[in-house]
This record gives structure tokens, sequence and C-alpha cells, in this order.
């Protein structure tokens, strides 16, 4: 039928280099995720703040992380900060754009998840005698994080996917990075690149799996 | 003062390269939105069990990188023979890719519209299809329609990506005029000032009919 001899045994033996890959890939997708969430729960502070001087640039920060492409935010990180001097490595240039387009999509999950939870709680809260910074603590922030959690974990699945992008700036050691290598030394496109996918889907589909049950083993009354 | 290298014909060139991006998004949307119309109406009338395997399909479009979709197809283009230049397989590629999600909002837009409502207008004597235009099509584009606007932006900023097998869309374009002049900061913010562009309008538009609709709700 096809011109073409698939090769997969040749594509195999790129498998364990590909799976040590795809730990690279996690990690990357993890770290980014932290950081994130952690910029992202100030930027929805900030943006539901009265100052102006707050609510400016954390405004800024999500119409820029929503309102470009992704790979734009990796070479701004990549090419851009060249300009002030600034020369990150492929890792880092790709973990800063992730985290940068995490912060800013989680920070509009969390300001909504903010809004779902009644003034009058905070208020109690400080009446009971808490401080400001307790009360957001110990009373907002578990309830936000139990709306935003799903929500959450699908960023992480974008995230994952997200990493896929280092390839552009010279990223080599991550899941797409390592299958780029063995493509560009053997030529055997389909068959690498069909292993990646797998791979990918296959961690996906486990991140989403392990968040559903996570989320009914902790969010049961 | 502030000098650049950037003239006008390099602005020119960028253009082309935002022509681009809106062609491949154009093509990628209206072929997505039909064929995600057709799933979502298929998935939300037809048995869950039968409707599996192409619950199964989207899916991957969904949980694999649009990038590995794009090197694959354009592989497999090329093993078969296709001979299919490098913008039409990116099309069909964003196409999948976005009819993938637009099945979604379709069903959920469907799901949206009351069993009685429907059943009125069957009761009527209206036919499946009569029900289907008249009926379910009214109510369920305004549930749907946000989401849909969010998609078609989303599909654009994705459209990036097609530079990658060689498709030169405004970020390659951008790509090129960086290597040439070694600015890449003030190029990368005149190409992320197009994006905006690009989306804004749609994005207001989206904003507009929203609330007009909700007013008569």
């Amino acid at each position: 039928m096809f011109n073409y001899t698939f090769q997969w045994k040749q594509a195999m033996r790129g498998l364990p280099e590909m799976l040590d890959g795809a730990l690279v890939t996690l990690q990357i997708a993890i770290i980014s995720m932290v950081i994130g969430i952690i910029f992202a729960v100030l930027l929805a502070v900030a943006r539901n703040s009265n100052s102006r001087l707050l609510r400016a640039p954390a405004s800024m920060w999500v119409e820029v992380a929503r309102n470009t492409p992704a790979l734009f935010q990796i070479y701004m990180a990549h090419f851009g900060l060249g300009t002030f001097g600034i020369h990150l490595s492929p890792f880092v240039s790709l973990l800063a754009g992730i985290t940068f387009n995490n912060a800013g999509y989680l920070a509009e999950t969390f300001r909504g998840s903010l809004r779902a939870i009644p003034s009058t709680q905070l208020r109690s809260a400080r009446s009971l005698g808490m401080g400001p910074i307790q009360a957001f603590r110990l009373i907002v922030m578990p309830q936000m994080f139990r709306i935003a959690f799903l929500p959450t974990t699908n960023q992480m699945v974008w995230a994952i996917l997200m990493t896929s992008l280092g390839v552009t700036v010279g990223m080599n050691t991550d899941l797409m990075g390592v299958t780029q290598d063995w493509n560009n030394r053997s030529f055997r496109t389909f068959e690498f690149f069909a292993i990646a996918a797998v791979i990918y889907y296959l961690i996906a589909k486990a991140v989403t799996m392990g968040a559903r049950l996570l989320a009914w083993r902790m969010f049961r009354y | 003062m502030f000098e650049t290298g950037l003239t006008l014909n390099d602005l020119k060139f960028m253009g082309q390269g935002a022509l681009i991006t809106l062609q491949v998004t154009a093509f990628a949307v209206i072929g997505g939105t039909l064929l995600g119309l057709l799933f979502g109406i298929i998935r939300s009338q037809v048995n869950p069990w039968l409707t599996l395997p192409l619950v199964f399909l989207l899916d991957i479009f969904r949980s694999v990188p649009l990038i590995i979709q794009l090197v694959l197809a354009n592989a497999f283009q090329a093993i078969v023979g296709l001979g299919l230049s490098a913008f039409t397989t990116s099309c069909i590629v964003l196409a999948l890719y976005t009819s993938a999600y637009c099945t979604e909002i379709v069903r959920g837009a469907i799901s949206a519209v009351p069993v009685v409502t429907r059943r009125a207008a069957r009761s009527l004597g209206m036919t499946w299809g009569q029900d289907m235009r008249q009926i379910v099509f009214p109510m369920a584009l305004r549930v749907g329609l946000p989401s849909w606007i969010g998609l078609t932006l989303g599909v654009m900023k994705d459209s990036a990506l097609v530079g990658f097998i060689g498709v030169f869309e405004l970020l390659k374009q951008s790509q090129t005029l960086i290597t040439r002049l070694q600015e890449p900061m003030f190029i990368l913010i005149v190409a992320g000032a197009i994006y905006f562009l690009l989306s804004f309008p749609i994005a207001r538009l989206g904003g507009q009919l929203e609330k007009r609709w909700r007013e008569n709700d």
C-alpha cells in the first residue's frame, strides 16, 4: 500500500531515552505549576484589590498571558530577554514561558473561585479575631482551591502539552526534544513521533485520572 | 533616542505572516466548527456506548501536543504520497483539533436545552429536524457562543505552531526578521501587538453579543 517500510524496531531503541525525557517533561510541568499557582494567587488577589497600582500590572500580566501564543511567551523569555543581556538556557526559558502562561490562566480561575466564596465568610472570620492574612489563609484559600481544583488539573495537562514547545528554542532533554534528536539522526519521523504521541497521551490521561481520584478522595464530606 | 532597523518593508513582511495566520485560523475554525457540529449532534443524540470510539478519537486530539500532531500529519501525508503542502496539512490538523473542542461545546450547549422544551416541540408536530433547527439551535447558540469565541481565539494562538512544519505565519516571519536584524525584543513586541490586534476585536464582538443576548433573556 505505502511505498514505505515502517521501522518500529529501530524506533523502539529510542524508547528508554524518551522515557527519561518524559520525566524531564513532567518535572518542568510540575515546577511551572507550583510557581504558577503561587503567582496566580497573588495575581488574583491583586486583581480583586482596590488599589489601582496593584490592579493594573496584574491585569496586564493576565491579558498578555491569555491573549498571545504560548510559543510567543517562550520566545520572549529566550530571545526577547537577550536584548537586556539576559541569556537564559532553553530549560529556564521554557520554564519561564510556561510559568508565565500558567500564572495568567490560573489567576482567572482563582479570581472566579474567589468570587464564588461569600464575602460574609471573610467578615465573620475577621470578627472572630483573625487577622487579614490569617483569614485569607485559613478560610478563603482552602475553599478557593476546592472550587479551582479541576480547572487547575486541566491547566496541568496544558502545561505538560506546552512543554513540547521547548524544542523550538533548542531544548533537547525533554520528551519532545529527545524525540526530535532521534528523528534528526534517523529520519524515522513518523515512528518516533508516534511513540512520543502515545507517551504524551498516557501521561495526560494518568494526570487526569489521578486528579479525579484525588478529588474524589479529598473532597468528600 | 530609540532607533530600529525595522523598515516599512519588514512590517509588510510581518503583515504577510499575519495574513497566513488569519487564513489558517479561518480554515481551521470553519472546518472544525462544521465537524464539531456534526460530532456534537451525534454525541448528544446517539447512545453513549455507540459513540465511544468517536469520543476516544477526539480525546486523542486534545491529549497529544499540537506540535506532534502537526509533525505526524506532515510525515504521514509524505508516506502515503498525498503531496499536500504544509499549509494544507496544517489547516487539516488544526481543523480536526478544533473539532475535538467544538464537539464538547456543541454537546454541552445542546444538553443545556431543557428536554421538556424539545418534547413540547415534538408534540406540537415538529419533525426532529425542525425541532433541531428552530428550537434547539437558537437556544443552544446563546449557551455555546461565548466558549466558541474563546475556542476561535485559542486556535488563532495555537496556529503559531504551524511555523514548525514550515508554514510562514506571523511568528515564523518574526523569527526570520530577528535573525536578520538582531533586535529580538522589539520585533517580538510588534508581533505580540499584531496578535493582540487580531484577537481583540473578536473578543470584543463576543462580549457585545453576550451582553445583548442577556438583555433579552
